[in-house]
């Protein structure tokens, strides 16, 4: 039992260790410019971030994140779900949509630059929400349209009221679907999030890291590179966290029809 | 022959033993320039607490006559009348078993919430609520399986629990359709019992639909045999066997043969394109 | 939309639908020009934000008649082109070799988890340093980024091989190559078409990013210097070019998938 433990974390833990003490013993003696030794990365970090860099720059980007991620999430879902139960509005915004998801978000910048400046929180906020936005919309019209149609048939045969439709039907059984495209959503919001600050320099995470870089503090644009990984695989973490627990039935079922 | 339009004829004068009436049903399903004539013409009631069965060959658009009787589709011509109301949805005193158990139920739902649901529409209170569905979960097997996922049950389990739904709703008319078509035998078999018992013990009329014989016989107390498509009444068959029935004696009775062959034969033929029509005039 | 059960042929209803909702559908960016055109005429949107549709098509108009947006158009293409290339190779070696075994799969998880969400724009000061504003830099970025989606997918389309051919190859002593090719290859197909398709639409955002922010040559940056130097009309017409671009990109890795998908008779499973 312990066994098997240890063999998991080993199988979990062992090649990140491997590769950072790599990194660690092979930069050790580096004098490249580009490429400072790991120890003295770390010893930077502490001063660079800790001393309220954490709570003026990095927490501010992350809330901006999120207030964008979540308006998307917000809108996609309510707009997605009309338009995903009605063939002809379906119909009539598909191309539009199809054509504004393919058009790369960061060309957004520019485009949003234009209205308001971009000094500002709300406009990189605007920014990662319409970013965000078209995954979860039309990942939103994809999963109600498949919701299915003996269940469709069930609620109404069993006269669930519109309300119950629209929570125990439509939106449990796309929810798969809506999650797919939230997880998509949030690498662009990531993604946004730093791009937003390069323009119109600010404070925060990514506006950090490229004054880093301009001023030439290399092992201190090391910190911030590595904070930002750090950043994403939290974020990604709690995303399949709360994912997990949401759609237990989903995996269940998937199981269940793999097996028969 | 021109179908005339059906009169509606006072229909709470009929409502007191009649649970189904269906008068000169057609249905055509109509596309741009093509239109598919699915059933021609069907007239037949179903007094309250019968139970019958409904047969036809594959194609027969014995799901298209459900779907019209569960208000799930519209039809192109006349009318469906239950207890004295005319559907036009989905009908209040109906519940509907479908085939495809496994679709039917819904996968983020317990078994106990799924069985639930219909009754907190309704706004049934809680604690009558949770009284109606142990009821109905153990009078199908199931009392034990509440906080179980639909999913994690067996094929002729998900269909107990689609009935037990069925039942806790407490219909005036419970129709099945082709519920048995997807599980095994022996589930069958205890399914097709279980299906007898509950009907005898609520007194429900039962509108059951498959394309299998031998269980339109063992079940029905009168079997409708449908031709192929465009769909017509072949013949309506009252099926005098004992009220009693059991899977091995019932079955190897002589009467169950006999009703069995006649049944087959009508199947056969409709399969063939007969017609009752052929008789009267040239058919399309 | 209503009967899929067995006895009516359902689907057939749906054939005379397209045509209209194609119609439907140029309606519906009829409608959205429609509403550009209006905004900044009745000056609801100030037209120095917003331009009128015309105005929009008008210098997309001249956009496209320059000699110029071609040659940025083919350097952007060709940058996209490049790194989905790298990260088609490197995702289908690298996922087939560890997706072969076992103990690579065991061991290699957690790293793949932990490295695949870091955001590949934290790259970008490091490109900038070490590459400047030259192609190489964006080709990083792409590589970093369209890599994981093809690795993903492959893992997935490896994990995918009946075990029961697997075992059947191995008790007919069939070589390692020999399995791979035979065995592994033809089930991690369909994974990799899939793989092809999102590694596509990455590669393409991130190819533009990388013109934008960092200054790489190619419509990006035309995007950003149109913007700085306030040609308001040039830019928005040279996002719709970049939005087209990325819809003939995903309309043709589509078509390639489905291409590669019908004649393959595995069922596929997009896994995400």
């Amino acid at each position: 039992m312990t066994a098997r433990i240890l063999r998991r974390v080993g199988y979990t833990a062992g090649l990140p260790a491997v590769l950072v003490a790599l990194w660690w013993v092979a930069s050790a003696g580096s004098d490249s410019f580009f490429w400072p030794p790991l120890r003295t990365i770390v010893a930077t970090f502490p001063d660079t971030w800790l001393t309220g860099r954490l709570g003026e720059d990095v927490l501010p980007s992350v809330l901006r994140l999120l207030a964008g991620y979540l308006l998307a999430l917000v809108l996609g879902v309510a707009l997605g779900v009309p338009i995903g139960l009605h063939r002809r509005v379906r119909a009539f915004a598909e191309p539009t949509l199809e054509f504004f998801r393919a058009i790369p978000p960061p060309v957004l910048v520019p485009v949003i630059a234009l209205f308001a400046g971009y000094t500002g929180s709300a406009s990189k906020v605007v920014t990662i929400a319409i970013g965000c936005l078209w995954p979860v919309l039309l990942n939103t019209v994809e999963g109600v349209r498949a919701v299915d149609e003996v269940l469709v048939d069930t609620a109404r045969c069993y006269h669930l009221r519109r309300r119950s439709q629209l929570v125990h039907l439509t939106l449990r059984g796309s929810s798969p679907q809506i999650a797919a495209g939230a997880r998509q959503a949030l690498s662009i919001g990531v993604i946004l999030m730093v791009i937003s600050e390069l323009f119109g320099a600010d404070r925060g995470l990514g506006a950090s890291i490229v004054q880093f870089q301009r001023s030439f503090a290399i092992p201190q644009m090391w910190t911030g590179i590595i904070l930002l990984g750090v950043l994403g695989f939290l974020l990604s973490l709690i995303f399949r966290l709360v994912e997990h627990r949401a759609l237990a039935w989903y995996r269940g079922l998937r199981d269940a029809n793999r097996g028969a | 022959m021109a179908t005339t339009e059906p009169t509606t004829t006072a229909p709470e004068a009929a409502a007191t033993d009649v649970a189904l009436d269906v008068r000169g049903l057609q249905k055509t399903y109509g596309g741009q320039g093509r239109s598919v004539e699915a059933i021609r013409e069907l007239s037949f009631s179903v007094p309250r607490g019968q139970l019958t069965c409904i047969v036809g060959p594959s194609g027969a658009g014995k799901t298209t006559l459900l779907r019209c009787i569960a208000g799930l589709l519209d039809v192109t011509a006349g009318e469906i009348v239950l207890d004295g109301e005319r559907v036009t949805g989905p009908p209040r005193g109906m519940a509907v078993v479908f085939q495809e158990y496994g679709r039917s139920l819904f996968p983020w739902m317990t078994v106990q919430q799924n069985v639930e649901r219909p009754l907190i529409e309704r706004r049934v209170p809680k604690a009558e609520r949770r009284r109606v569905v142990a009821d109905a979960l153990a009078a199908v097997g199931l009392g034990d399986s509440g906080e179980a996922h639909p999913w994690q049950l067996s094929g002729g389990m998900q269909q107990r629990v689609a009935i037990a739904r069925a039942v806790a709703y407490e219909p005036t008319v419970l129709i099945m359709d082709e519920p048995f078509a997807a599980v095994d035998a022996q589930t069958r078999a205890d399914l097709e019992d279980l299906v007898r018992d509950l009907w005898h013990r609520l007194g429900v009329t039962v509108l059951f639909v498959t394309h299998d014989i031998d269980e339109s016989v063992y079940l029905g107390q009168r079997v409708l045999v449908l031709s192929n498509r465009p769909t017509v009444l072949l013949e309506d068959v009252t099926v005098d066997l004992p009220d009693e029935r059991d899977q091995l004696g019932t079955r190897g009775t002589h009467r169950f043969a006999e009703l069995r062959g006649h049944v087959y034969e009508l199947i056969q033929r409709a399969k063939a394109g007969h017609r009752p029509e052929d008789d009267a005039g040239p058919a399309s | 939309m209503t009967a899929t059960t067995t006895d009516v042929p359902a689907p057939r209803r749906r054939v005379p639908l397209p045509s209209g909702d194609g119609a439907l559908g140029v309606l519906g960016l009829l409608t959205v020009a429609a509403v550009v055109e209006v905004l900044p005429r009745t000056g609801l949107v100030n037209p120095g934000y917003l331009p009128p549709t015309s105005e929009i098509l008008r210098a997309l108009g001249g956009v496209l008649a320059d000699a110029d947006f071609w040659r940025l158009l083919g350097l952007t293409l060709r940058g996209w082109a490049a790194g989905l290339a790298v990260a088609m190779a490197l995702g289908v070696a690298l996922g087939l070799l560890i997706g072969s075994f076992r103990v690579l799969r065991e061991v290699t998880a957690s790293t793949i988890e932990f490295l695949r969400p870091i955001p590949s724009v934290a790259l970008i000061p490091l490109v900038v340093l070490v590459f400047g504003s030259r192609p190489p830099s964006a080709l990083v970025l792409v590589v970093y980024a369209a890599t994981w989606q093809v690795l993903v997918q492959v893992l997935y389309g490896v994990a995918d091989v009946d075990p029961v051919a697997r075992d059947t190859a191995r008790s007919y002593r069939f070589s390692f190559l020999s399995t791979g090719w035979n065995v592994v290859w033809p089930t991690a197909l369909p994974y990799v078409v899939t793989g092809f398709r999102l590694a596509a639409a990455v590669a393409l955002i991130l190819e533009v990013t990388a013109e934008l922010v960092i200054g790489v040559p190619g419509l990006g940056q035309a995007i950003g210097v149109a913007q700085s130097s306030g040609a308001v009309p040039e830019t928005y017409a040279l996002v719709i070019a970049v939005g087209l671009v990325g819809v003939l990109v995903n309309v043709l890795a589509r078509v390639l998938e489905r291409r590669v998908l019908r004649w393959h008779p595995s069922v596929r499973r997009e896994a995400s």
